[in-house]
């Protein structure tokens, strides 16, 4: 297991007893440059804790969040050179174990809490008996791909994309999408869906969505396992963007972050087609309502699956941070409050953006996070 | 070796043979890597077995569509079986070819490099021949994977229709035929080696020719060891994991379709894609099919032995 851990070694001033002025004089200059440094690095971290942290930090969790954690890894030990952040992507579900168990202080998971298997509870009494605090972290667009000669973009609506997945539609030029695609030459070909071998949070985001925007054509849960029998089963995003590239015919689901140079359909939302972006699906958080029946502190989100809009593109993975309102100790209440805020805040959210091609966080869902998270304490 | 077990040269016991300090120091050291052996195996049977046994007896939701353990892990064992069957029926001929070619038939200044080269293909990773089965292998087969369909979709085998990308069981099957033929080779080629100079020689002035001589000398006294390699072979073709799961794409269905879209997956592929992200119930049955692995790979030993050594009792008879 790889884990995420950069660590700067911060080197202490040197105090000798005879030359105690001297000494004096060296320690208030390398205070007066670090609060320098710290206060040039405060300027774009609006809101964020700078310095004075120190400690190990140890999550594990969704391996969907692992490029943004190098991200934050990265921002978050520049401003507190003596913490070492330790996230290990052992997948959402072992993450939220290890959370569960105190193996870790905060965990990343793909999908909230439920209680389905006593899972919530068992995290609340992890969390002496207060609610968890879930936020939104990571938000990423999930693109449809496809590998077809001489077509770079598709236009398809919610209700084809469900059949071509349900093995409904088996070529590519059904009258369904040549109607959606006026002036497009689609061959006579037989279409090979590519979808996850594994369980994976895109795999539940994606038949979420189907479920929910495509229900005449999509009788199945919302799964990490997809449902569906027969087509191409790829080990990883990084498989399923092997087997497009590979393959001629295919159609397959991806973090958008990791599509690049395939073609990647629109999809129709409202009356116009919309192209994954980050805008298009931070658009979709904002006009996401929280799910009910949850504690203040619960950021879970039910995706707005149906909405209608404007330049919205609602096939999107949402990716949460879990941990607790208070802490057994000052140090480790105090470093989880300093990375969670770190996270959301802007400086935060850009580099997950700049480096995993994630979507920057809505302001009102950072404002209302950034609440949440503010009261974190020792118990 | 079988050829002198008569009782008249049974081996000195311990008791009577002359002992100092080393060599109880030794014997010791011995007995200790041969005890920590099973030690280790009887370990990893006992925490497949705690962990495991919730996995057979789980809600039936944590077993998919399949709704019960048996039904679960059918089409895993099946997968399993044929994957590694591709592999040996592939892998086996060659590396006994390799071994004799290396042994008994190819120049000293060219034998020695082939077997040089073959070992290093032992030292392959698994991921890597995972992400060349991917990116390299699999796409290079579909043409011929579509010429199969078309000649010989008569055939169970080949009925199609094609999985464009390649990554299909045969497919799974050659990466892994690829893994196990350095170790087949690797020993069966020691084995050839060892046999006694004068059986071959013997063999030839009674007429025989090369291949004759291999057949009545060389065979006969590798057996034992042959199987040995191929066992070996086996073991790690039922266990391989990486390069399964990111070579096959799994349906977790039961169809002898070697050339199709969704195929069997193996034991150990699924619990690579199935752990990660996964609920504490899951876990269990993962672990459980584990075990079933386990006992397979056990039961296939056993039974290979078994056949070793009736076919050599009636050789001796």
């Amino acid at each position: 297991m790889n884990r995420t851990s950069v660590r700067a070694v911060p080197i202490p001033p040197v105090l000798t007893p005879p030359k105690i002025i001297l000494g004096v004089a060296v320690l208030a200059l390398t205070m007066s440059l670090s609060a320098c440094g710290a206060s040039n690095e405060n300027a774009d971290a609006a809101g964020a804790q700078a310095g004075g942290l120190s400690g190990d930090l140890n999550g594990a969790g969704a391996s969907s969040q692992e490029k943004a954690m190098e991200a934050w890894s990265t921002g978050f030990q520049g401003l507190n050179p003596d913490v070492t952040l330790n996230y290990a992507p052992v997948g959402s579900g072992d993450g939220r174990t290890q959370f569960v168990e105190g193996g870790t202080l905060f965990a990343g998971s793909d999908s909230y809490f439920d209680d389905d298997e006593g899972e919530l509870s068992a995290a609340n009494q992890r969390c002496g008996g207060e609610d968890i605090i879930e936020v939104p972290a990571y938000v990423s667009p999930i693109a449809v791909a496809f590998n077809l000669d001489d077509v770079d973009t598709l236009d398809l609506d919610a209700d084809t994309i469900a059949k071509i997945f349900d093995q409904k539609i088996t070529k590519w030029n059904d009258p369904a999408i040549s109607a959606l695609n006026d002036g497009v030459d689609l061959p006579d070909l037989a279409i090979t869906t590519v979808h996850r071998q594994d369980d994976s949070g895109t795999t539940k985001n994606f038949t979420d969505y189907l479920g929910k925007a495509a229900p005449d054509s999509w009788s199945y849960e919302a799964a990490d396992a997809f449902p569906v029998k027969g087509g191409v089963a790829a080990e990883g995003t990084s498989g399923v963007v092997a087997a497009l590239t590979n393959g001629k015919g295919t159609i397959g689901y991806a973090d958008h972050s990791q599509t690049e140079g395939l073609s990647v359909v629109s999809i129709k939302v409202g009356e116009e087609f919309v192209a994954p972006s980050a805008e298009a699906a931070a658009k979709v958080i904002a006009v996401s309502p929280r799910v009910e029946g949850r504690g203040d502190t619960d950021m879970a989100l039910d995706v707005d699956r149906t909405t209608t809009e404007s330049g919205a593109y609602p096939v999107i993975l949402a990716s949460y941070l879990i941990g607790c309102q208070h802490y057994a100790s000052t140090e480790e209440a105090d470093l989880v409050k300093g990375f969670l805020t770190y996270v959301l805040s802007t400086e935060g959210q850009d580099a997950a953006a700049d480096l995993a091609g994630s979507a920057p966080l809505d302001a009102a869902i950072v404002e209302e996070a950034s609440g949440i998270v503010d009261a974190i304490a020792v118990k | 070796m079988s050829s002198t077990a008569s009782p008249s040269s049974a081996p000195h016991s311990a008791a009577n043979a002359p002992t100092q300090r080393g060599d109880r120091i030794f014997a010791a050291l011995a007995r200790g890597a041969g005890l920590a052996i099973l030690a280790a195996l009887a370990g990893v049977f006992v925490f497949l077995t705690v962990k495991g046994a919730p996995g057979f007896v789980q809600d039936s939701s944590a077993y998919g569509d399949a709704g019960n353990f048996l039904g679960y892990v059918w089409p895993l064992l099946f997968g399993t079986v044929l994957a590694a069957s591709i592999a040996l029926i592939v892998a086996v001929p060659l590396s006994f070819g390799i071994a004799l070619v290396i042994s008994h038939y190819a120049p000293r200044w060219l034998a020695g490099p082939v077997a040089y080269v073959v070992d290093l293909l032992a030292a392959v990773p698994s991921v890597v021949f995972g992400l060349w089965g991917i990116n390299v292998f699999a796409p290079r087969l579909v043409p011929i994977y579509a010429w199969l369909e078309e000649e010989a979709g008569f055939l169970p085998f080949f009925r199609g229709p094609v999985n464009p990308v390649g990554t299909t069981i045969l497919t799974a099957g050659l990466v892994l035929a690829i893994m196990v033929l350095p170790i087949i080779t690797a020993i069966s080629r020691e084995i050839f080696a060892q046999t006694p100079r004068l059986h071959e020689e013997a063999a030839l002035a009674l007429g025989a020719t090369r291949w004759e001589m291999i057949r009545l000398a060389v065979f006969p006294h590798a057996r034992s060891g042959m199987v040995s390699a191929v066992m070996l072979g086996l073991g790690r073709a039922l266990g391989e994991t990486m390069a399964v799961a990111m070579v096959l794409s799994g349906g977790g269905l039961v169809s002898f379709n070697l050339i199709g879209q969704a195929n069997p997956t193996s034991i150990a592929a699924n619990i690579a894609s199935q752990y990660k992200e996964t609920t504490p119930s899951k876990v269990h049955v993962l672990i459980a099919t584990g075990l079933v692995l386990f006992i397979l790979t056990f039961l296939i030993n056993f039974a290979a032995r078994a056949i070793v050594a009736r076919s050599e009792r009636r050789l001796h008879r």
